[in-house]
């Protein structure tokens, strides 16, 4: 009886326990009014992943993101918090209620059953790059001409997929053989993301290169908690208002030194 | 972690393999017959009478054998556009191999001259022979005896150096090999595969080269 009792009381902790782990979300019934209680919204950022989000020469973050999270933060009235978080780890740490926000997630059906997504806020792009002088609009025109791309990525099977017979591909082992050939005239046109390309446009700004026709078009959006809906109708509200004053506009130029894309 | 190997992965990329093994060995007779004869030229200057003939391609030999190979690829193909010279990738490539070779065999063949008995020479000198005629027809031919074996050596070296080309996006076999494995990920078949075409190719050149040599260099002790 006696051992009856402790396997009880036993079991009634490990229930209680399980409930208060389990039930913790559910009590957290609006992150919304959480986050401007607190006064901090803490926000997942990549450390490395220039120009949305890398450390700058004073070793504090900058990029696109960054820009965004903090115009972002001030129109919520609140402190952003920036979380410095990997591919891997940053879904779970939303899910686990370690973070409230996560940026630059690529919007996909497989996250869409585990995060909610706000309107996408940032082009991200992988994109057929060339100088002005030469002529190429779509996949059919790289015929009889040379493309760099970076071996064994996204960039490299999705130009294989549509490049017509007679286009010369050369692959390279990283992004630095990639844009050295392209500006060094050895191939006329190179396949890179929107990111990469930013840097070469940042460094090389005489020679103009541009994007002469998009192969994959992903861009970027906000990930939250599921069932978050006023903080989901905030951040919508508040990234329509940045789209229309301009705000996430000049960010774009900064950091990408492209407008932002009207389809945003 | 259970790894099964699936070599017949790789029988559909069969033609890029042979491609591939093509480009090695077009670019490795090219560097071979241009950097020997590189080597020939530069080792008479280097004992020649004339002095800044030997300081120009002393300096070459230190130039090209005191930097990395791929360093000097990377020179020819990355920044030379810079100078106006545009080549190719495979151009850059058959250069850079040439220029390689031909600092190495320089000093390869000069040691041979210098093995050679000077009276050679002097015999030839008072036999009539001119200094040209004395070179080509009685120092060039023991030197190159001498150091045939070496030359081989260096030959192959730079057959398998030439793996370093797959950088500027030359489709040799090691490009071929990178290729196929960022397309199946079968890492181990595809280098597999590679390593063994690399050591069939070199002891096949060695073997042949040296089969050759015996009838080059007949009659004489080495």
């Amino acid at each position: 009886m006696i051992m009856s009792l402790s396997r009880r009381l036993l079991l009634a902790t490990c229930v209680a326990v399980a409930a208060q782990v389990s039930g913790a979300p559910f009590a957290q019934a609006d992150e919304l009014e959480d986050i401007t209680k607190a006064g901090v919204i803490k926000v997942g950022i990549f450390e490395d992943f220039p120009p949305f989000s890398s450390a700058g020469t004073d070793l504090k973050p900058q990029g696109y993101d960054i820009d965004v999270i903090n115009a972002l933060a001030a129109a919520l009235g609140v402190k952003a918090e920036l979380v410095g978080i990997t591919g891997q780890n940053r879904i779970p740490s939303l899910t686990e209620h370690k973070l409230n926000l996560l940026v630059s997630v690529g919007v996909s059906d497989e996250r869409k059953k585990v995060v909610a997504f706000t309107a996408p806020y940032a082009p991200y792009s992988i994109d057929v790059m060339g100088p002005k002088t030469i002529e190429v609009k779509s996949a059919a025109d790289l015929a009889g001409k040379s493309v760099a791309v970076n071996r064994g990525t996204l960039e490299d099977t999705s130009l294989t997929e549509v490049a017509p017979a007679g286009t010369d591909i050369q692959r390279f082992n990283d992004y630095n053989g990639v844009i050295s050939a392209f500006l060094a005239g050895q191939v006329q046109l190179m396949v890179v993301g929107n990111d990469v390309g930013a840097s070469v446009l940042a460094k090389q700004p005489d020679i103009q290169p541009e994007s002469k026709f998009q192969l994959l078009n992903s861009p970027s959006a906000m990930a939250i908690n599921q069932g978050e809906d006023r903080l989901l109708a905030k951040l919508d509200e508040t990234l329509a208002t940045m789209k229309k004053d301009g705000t996430l506009d000049g960010i774009s130029k900064k950091w990408l030194f492209i407008p932002l894309p009207p389809e945003l | 972690m259970e790894y099964s190997l699936d070599f017949g992965a790789l029988l559909q990329y069969l033609g890029l393999f042979l491609e591939g093994t093509a480009v090695t060995l077009g670019l490795t007779a090219v560097a071979s017959f241009l950097g020997v004869a590189i080597g020939i030229g530069g080792a008479a200057a280097r004992v020649s009478s004339c002095a800044w003939c030997r300081k120009l391609v002393a300096g070459y030999v230190e130039l090209i054998r005191n930097t990395p190979f791929i360093v000097q690829m990377f020179f020819l193909f990355f920044g030379l556009p810079a100078a106006g010279l545009r080549l190719s990738a495979l151009q850059a490539a058959a250069l850079a191999m040439t220029i390689n070779l031909g600092a190495y065999a320089i000093e390869i063949i000069r040691a041979g001259l210098e093995a050679v008995p000077l009276g050679q020479n002097e015999a030839a000198r008072s036999l009539g022979l001119r200094t040209a005629h004395a070179f080509w027809l009685i120092m060039l031919p023991q030197a190159l005896a001498n150091v045939y074996p070496a030359l081989i050596g260096q030959i192959t070296i730079t057959m398998l150096e030439s793996a370093v080309v797959s950088q500027i996006a030359v489709v040799d076999l090691t490009h071929v090999a990178d290729f196929i494995q960022s397309r199946n990920f079968r890492s181990f078949e595809t280098y597999a595969v590679i390593t063994v075409i690399y050591l069939i190719l070199a002891l096949l050149m060695r073997r042949m080269l040296v089969f050759a040599g015996r009838g080059l260099f007949a009659g004489r002790a080495r």
